[in-house]
């Protein structure tokens, strides 16, 4: 086998690096270069430097380290029965790779992960060397996400926390049934241990020491995980509920949602479809509504007959069209809790709604300036001069709530 | 040259530069101060025009404006349109009269004011995002140039993100409008540049497109996506644009090549792997069912336990803790947030009660076995916070297979059953443990069951004086306990 070149490498090891949804670069604590004379910042928001046309954005130079594997779970490219070109990257290349790359601003940092190759912690080790390298060595102060291998050893986790602003161990599938048919290998229980360790090391972390009376960097973006939607049958409702325990036991930033992509050389135990975009946006939006709007898990499809979310339409608003014994909700006077769960109101825009009603009754065409469309809202809300009347009650109220958002998008 | 007009203004503001934002701040403190109406003035951009016919401001008078007016102002100034002076005079005016103007949200001029600033931060967050630099030189000569075409006034604004981020590098930013440098040291501001001046390429530029086409996955063609956060308009500037058209046009065809592709036989090494890594003769899932002989193996068989459905949501079995020789066994509920993560009972907050009271009743830690009724946690996820749920019978009645396995390898002389649900676990009904606290049940098998409450009753107690009187019962408990162990 003759050597590859690093741009092969590239090829190989960013192809195999793209069925993880995570490119997140926020939520890391403020840091820039400007003491260190070094390369590099976070600022609180990330940014994406370029699209793809999957629409995805690209914030990372997201990698595996190698795609070398001893596992073989069904749903990945890097099974180890897979035909895919295997390469490796030296760690000089990662980091050299990274600070081209970062010099030239394509990039917020680095997302790194790996196919696992002789030994959990040998695999680990080289990742928190590349992590090392870029933070003493290069001065870099860019964005670090290393992917934990739950198998790892403790003072890896514990190094990997020290140079890295993310870390995340992928659940990969809803139930621990799929995961012990289509990872045969991964061990659920280890996989939730290694949260339950990360958890307790980033509380242990966040208290000053006793002699330093200083905090110890750990992994100050928190930590993140990714799980497979379409590869098994697990309703909606059963992944929610995953997402909520997980974000409950482990404090999660993001749960991530990624539809089933068919991959090259795929495993005949998998569904061969176009990923369910539709099913994963929705639940991105489900998922916000347990983090921002004040939701329960359970409340956000009880009621519903499949435990599915429905594809036409928004979650809130299906909640609201199953529950409209809670509306219409009074716009001048209703708390934030009740405004949260208006179809069609955002957060900042309920912001902007307390605000100004402190010094002035809203009309509903003050509202309509404030948010994208009032066809949505207006059943549900009472303002100045406007009340639903039977409206809310409707029958036929979600046909022509629909109807009414897709002229609009035509427009 | 400004086309000839009928000025009918009653003052003409000439500004230094279309970012001159103290010398518009300086007119309109003047002109606002005496009193003139925005209609009677127009507001011009005119380098080194040294204005000096604007009136004073009055003796004794200041100009009071909400405080966060200057920040909106300034953003909204970069904004690139010639008609931003004289409204931001006009928020001005009216804020003299309406000093909470700028919480009212859906005010027109509040709204143009918030159009204005989202579209500046947008243009200054694009910038950071799409400016691409290209290296030129080596070793000490070595810089990094860009050029970008924002579309409003926002170089000078920006440059110190750049600095903060790329402070270890020289670096100049070419605009049309205007240039930042950095050489390391300080920054400068410059005059506008043209594309010609920036380096025409950079041989990593290949390796970044490889990354871009590599990292697109043909199977979620969304163009539109992509192109409401990357508009058409930046492309240009940018070395990875180029590759897009033929990626859109060749990705309905990947995809449909990647589903019709038919699953390929494995080579050789991953029936290797599988037989190094992988071995296939692991018993562990018999473990369970073998008679345990000690606690160690009780633990390690408790540990895939799946006699009830708490596993989903727990974290993993949290089994007992003790010496296999204890004289007693105290018995709790089940594990909380804290023993859920750490595997091990009583080391969350109601543990740490627990712990400081057997202390106090000089209890010899030597000779207790420390377990749960339930051994998964139980809870309902609330955002960042697991709420404990109360274990039901059928969960108590499953989990009490490890219980009374414990029990039998322990054989302790006295268990105590801390609060209702351990009441129910060890004597299999339901009893009144506040009416019952303190005194001493004995089971058909002759085991001794002192009843008490569970220490986390103790920490539900708001009231400082209530809680330390129950401290203080739940500690006399503990010296009976301590009697009783010795019987």
């Amino acid at each position: 086998m003759c050597a590859l070149t690093v741009r092969e490498k590239l090829a190989i090891l960013s192809d195999a690096a793209k069925y993880d949804a995570s490119c997140a670069s926020s939520g890391a604590a403020k840091k820039d270069s400007l003491k260190s004379g070094g390369i590099g910042s976070t600022e609180g928001m990330g940014i994406c430097h370029s699209y793809a046309p999957d629409g995805r954005c690209i914030s990372l130079l997201k990698i595996l380290l190698t795609n070398f594997c001893i596992y073989d779970c069904s749903y990945c490219i890097n099974r180890s029965s897979s035909n895919v070109r295997r390469a490796r990257f030296t760690v000089d290349e990662v980091v050299k790779l990274t600070m081209d790359f970062y010099r030239r601003n394509y990039i917020e940092g680095l997302f790194l992960s790996s196919g696992v190759i002789r030994s959990p912690d040998e695999t680990m080790g080289e990742m928190v060397e590349v992590a090392r390298r870029l933070r003493l060595e290069e001065k870099f102060s860019g964005y670090i996400h290393l992917k934990t291998i739950p198998e790892s050893s403790a003072e890896l986790v514990e190094k990997a926390g020290l140079y890295a602003d993310r870390l995340s161990i992928n659940v990969e599938l809803p139930t621990d049934e799929g995961v012990k048919r289509l990872a045969p290998e991964k061990k659920p229980e280890t996989i939730r241990l290694s949260m339950a360790r990360l958890r307790q090391k980033m509380e242990e972390k966040a208290e000053p020491t006793l002699r330093t009376k200083k905090r110890e960097r750990f992994a100050p973006g928190g930590q993140s995980t990714q799980m497979i939607v379409g590869a098994d049958s697990t309703t909606d409702d059963g992944i929610l509920h995953t997402s909520a325990r997980l974000y409950g036991s482990y404090h999660l930033r993001r749960v991530y949602y990624s539809a089933f992509s068919p991959i090259p050389d795929s495993s005949s135990s998998l569904p061969l479809q176009k990923p369910p975009l539709m099913r994963e946006h929705r639940l991105y939006q489900a998922d916000w509504l347990m983090r921002f709007y004040g939701f329960s898990q359970p409340e956000i499809l009880a009621g519903s007959s499949d435990g599915m979310l429905d594809l036409a339409i928004d979650p809130k608003l299906a909640w609201a069209l199953r529950n409209r014994g809670r509306f219409p909700v009074d716009i001048n006077r209703a708390d934030r809790e009740a405004l949260l769960r208006v179809p069609g109101l955002g957060t900042k825009v309920i912001a902007k709604i307390l605000e100004t009603r402190r010094h002035r009754r809203l009309r509903l065409e003050d509202i309509g300036r404030l948010c994208q469309s009032i066809a949505k809202l207006r059943p549900f809300i009472v303002a100045e001069g406007w009340s639903p009347g039977a409206l809310t009650d409707k029958a036929g109220l979600r046909g022509k709530i629909v109807r009414s958002c897709e002229q609009l998008s035509l427009f | 040259m400004r086309p000839a007009q009928l000025d009918l203004a009653r003052y003409t503001v000439r500004l230094d530069a279309e970012t001159d934002f103290s010398g518009w701040r300086d007119a309109a403190r003047r002109l606002a101060l005496n009193k003139v109406r925005p209609d009677d003035i127009s507001w011009h951009v005119e380098p080194g025009s040294n204005q000096t016919d604007l009136p004073d401001v009055p003796a004794g008078v200041q100009l009071v404006v909400p405080r966060d007016f200057v920040e909106h102002a300034e953003i909204a100034f970069c904004y690139s349109d010639p008609g931003r002076f004289a409204f931001l005079y006009r928020l001005l005016w009216r804020l003299r009269t309406e000093p909470k103007l700028l919480s009212i949200a859906s005010d027109p001029d509040i709204r143009r004011l918030e159009t204005m600033e989202k579209a500046v931060r947008r243009d200054i967050h694009k910038m950071r995002a799409f400016v691409r630099f290209r290296k030129i030189g080596d070793g000490d000569e070595e810089r990094y140039v860009a050029w970008f075409e924002p579309d409003h006034f926002i170089v000078e604004r920006n440059s110190a993100f750049f600095v903060r981020r790329f402070t270890g590098m020289r670096w100049t930013i070419l605009t049309p409008h205007a240039s930042a440098d950095w050489d390391g040291d300080r920054l400068a501001i410059g005059p506008g540049a043209v594309k010609g001046d920036a380096p025409a390429q950079d041989d990593t530029e290949a390796l970044w497109r490889t990354y871009f086409e590599s990292i697109f996955n043909p199977a979620r063609l969304k163009v539109k996506a992509m192109q409401k956060e990357m508009p058409k308009k930046y492309w240009r500037n940018l070395p990875e644009a180029s590759l897009i058209p033929d990626l859109i046009a060749g990705a309905d065809k990947a995809a449909k090549d990647m589903i019709a592709r038919m699953p390929t036989t494995p080579a050789p090494y991953h029936a290797r792997l599988q037989a190094k890594h992988w071995p296939k003769n692991e018993p562990a899932e018999a473990l369970e069912d073998q008679a345990a002989n000690t606690i160690s193996e009780l633990r390690e068989a408790a540990k895939g336990c799946r006699r009830c459905p708490l596993w989903r949501d727990a974290t993993q079995t949290v089994f007992g803790e003790g010496p296999d020789g204890a004289k007693v066994i105290f018995v709790g509920e089940q594990p909380g947030d804290q023993e859920d993560l750490a595997g091990k009972p009583f080391v969350g907050p109601a543990g740490k009660v627990f712990d400081a009271i057997l202390d106090d009743a000089e209890v010899d830690r030597q000779k207790v076995y420390v377990t749960n009724a339930v051994k998964h946690f139980k809870f309902e996820p609330r955002g960042k916070r697991r709420i404990h749920s109360k274990p039901n019978a059928g969960e108590v009645q499953a989990c009490r297979w490890w219980i009374d396995k414990e029990f039998e390898l322990i054989k302790p002389n006295l268990a105590v059953a801390l609060g209702a649900t351990a009441a129910l676990s060890l004597l299999g009904k339901a009893i009144p443990v506040t009416k019952m606290r303190g005194q001493v049940i004995e089971r058909e098998d002759g085991l001794r069951v002192f009843i008490t409450i569970h220490p986390s009753f103790i920490l539900r107690i708001q009231e400082p004086a209530d809680k330390e009187a129950e401290r203080q019962r739940f500690l006399q408990d503990m010296k009976q306990v301590k009697r009783l162990m010795a019987a």
